[in-house]
């Protein structure tokens, strides 16, 4: 029963959250500076692991269906399912993921810090919400910066993908059969639905992390539990949104 | 100099009224744990009180209700007629919070600590807000601090900006938690010096948490002691130098008794 009104509870906060935070979008032109620090600390600093993970996960996936699809004759085909999985799946859980672990952490661990050190009520007294100033600019570069890492990764992971069909012996497939079939099995709306997921993912993310990071009580040991916290619950979120949102776009 | 009715801006020096604070029977709960009980007083626009009491008397939780950051579980904490914990409140009020550790934000500069309230309320434009960070800045003797970050300053250092960062905001309410914890003799002095001369100078209506007892005795209007969250004094301070209740006597002038320690009374 705690437990389910903690739930219930952190859903209400969260919710609040967004709310007062959507409230405070047109100060967005006078906070551009601390917009584009957030859209560097969300996408810049975020862009060589998902660029490196990407790769090999296009390319385990080129492996793992060549092995398979050459008993069936069909390894002419890896480019499309590469290209699909990523797109549509792997690329977009897979950023989601990578966004959660390093940026929902740090934002975690900076605003439990902030609010055990009594920075955000002194922001609180000085008649400064911290919606505003600390959460609003977050979810405004969320929202620009992670489509374009899913996009960044779908890229990677297709080059990957045609890397491994291109030198493994059992598939030698050149890239340009491999992007051919990528290309006419692949459409703009499979890209756009990932893309679409990665935005929503990445929003949730950011959301939940300012939030759990905003209500931290007590000393440092609770900043380590609000930043697992963060991250445990950012990660079910993601999976558990992943299945509604794909039943939804298809 | 209770009654003072206007508090003078330390920059423009243009006056705007003071405020007063009254807090009528408040009581606070944490769970089980009651941390304030029907505590009542009021403070006249341009006093200072300094609130004394033992370690978790609720002196803290008690300037929290003031400025707004906890709610009431009964009794009511008005700011100028207006409910502390509303947020019209904030925005008519100024009011500023010393908090005990200074609460400086960590990853900005001494000068945009100082700059911040300016900046978010667009009360000046950069040359404006320069020369009230820089004169508030000298105003408490910090002027080379300026580009330092707050994790390379001194306990005192930083009590100090955090005064300084309030003085910005040209408060018409200002509070204290502790500002001479932690500090030498010659830096409480300086602490009190400073929390007296900014009401001498600018009227502003004081609140000080405090176990500094030559800081209450030197700077105070009147003085309130808070004993296991219930106001058990409140007068001037020259009534504090024989005091008739013994729990305040003991508590201003605690005997060390090598012979019957407390500790081992306690026990028993």
């Amino acid at each position: 029963m705690k437990q389910i009104t903690a739930i219930l509870e952190g859903f209400g906060s969260t919710l609040q959250l967004l709310i007062r935070s959507i409230g405070y979008a047109g100060t967005l032109p006078r906070q551009w500076g601390r917009f584009i620090e957030q859209c560097y600390m969300i996408g810049y600093t975020t862009l060589p692991i998902v660029a490196i993970l990407s790769f090999f996960i296009g390319s385990v996936l080129a492996l793992q269906a060549g092995y398979s699809m050459q008993n069936f004759g069909t390894q002419q085909f890896i480019g499309s399912l590469v290209g699909l999985s990523m797109a549509r799946e792997l690329g977009p859980v897979m950023v989601a993921i990578l966004v959660a672990g390093r940026v929902g952490s740090a934002i975690a661990a900076e605003l439990a810090s902030m609010k055990v050190y009594q920075e955000v009520d002194a922001l609180v007294t000085m008649n400064i919400p911290p919606a505003r100033m600390l959460v609003m600019p977050r979810l405004a570069a969320s929202l620009v910066m992670v489509p374009v890492l899913a996009l960044i990764g779908d890229l990677v992971g297709w080059f990957g993908g045609a890397i491994v069909s291109k030198y493994t012996a059992i598939i030698s497939i050149e890239p340009e059969a491999y992007f051919a079939v990528l290309r006419h099995y692949t459409h703009f709306d499979d890209v756009m639905n990932g893309l679409v997921k990665a935005e929503i993912f990445g929003f949730v993310v950011v959301l939940v992390c300012c939030n759990i990071g905003l209500n931290t009580r007590g000393g440092p040991r609770e900043i380590g539990a609000s930043v697992t916290r963060a991250v445990v619950v950012s990660l079910i979120l993601i999976l558990v949104l992943d299945y509604f949102v794909t039943q939804i776009l298809t | 100099m209770p009654g003072t009715s206007h508090t003078r801006n330390p920059f423009t020096q243009v006056e705007t009224p003071a405020v007063g604070v009254s807090v009528e029977h408040l009581t606070k709960d944490f769970g089980r744990l009651k941390v304030l009980k029907d505590v009542s007083f009021a403070v006249q626009p341009g006093e200072i009180l300094v609130l004394m009491g033992p370690s978790g008397s609720g002196k803290s939780v008690l300037l929290k209700h003031i400025v707004g950051l906890e709610l009431p579980t009964a009794g009511r904490v008005t700011v100028d007629g207006h409910d502390a914990a509303s947020e019209v409140t904030r925005e008519r009020v100024r009011m500023a919070l010393v908090f005990q550790s200074g609460a400086l934000f960590n990853s900005l500069s001494v000068y945009d600590n100082l700059a911040l309230y300016l900046r978010e309320h667009r009360l000046a434009d950069e040359a404006g807000i320069r020369q009230k960070v820089m004169h508030a800045l000298k105003i408490l003797s910090l002027e080379g601090t300026a580009k330092k970050l707050p994790a390379d300053l001194s306990g005192g250092m930083k009590k100090r900006v955090a005064i300084a960062r309030a003085l910005v905001m040209e408060p018409q309410l200002m509070l204290y938690d502790e500002p001479t914890s932690e500090l030498d003799p010659v830096m409480s002095a300086t602490i009190s010096e400073i929390i007296a001369s900014l009401r001498e100078e600018y009227h502003v209506t004081t609140i000080v948490v405090s176990h500094d007892r030559d800081l209450a005795l030197n700077i105070a209007d009147r003085v309130g002691i808070l004993m296991d969250g219930k106001l058990i004094f409140l007068g001037p301070p020259s009534e504090l130098k024989q005091p008739k209740d013994p729990i305040v006597a003991d508590f201003l002038t605690p005997k060390i008794d090598l012979q019957h320690p407390r500790f081992k009374q306690l026990e028993t």
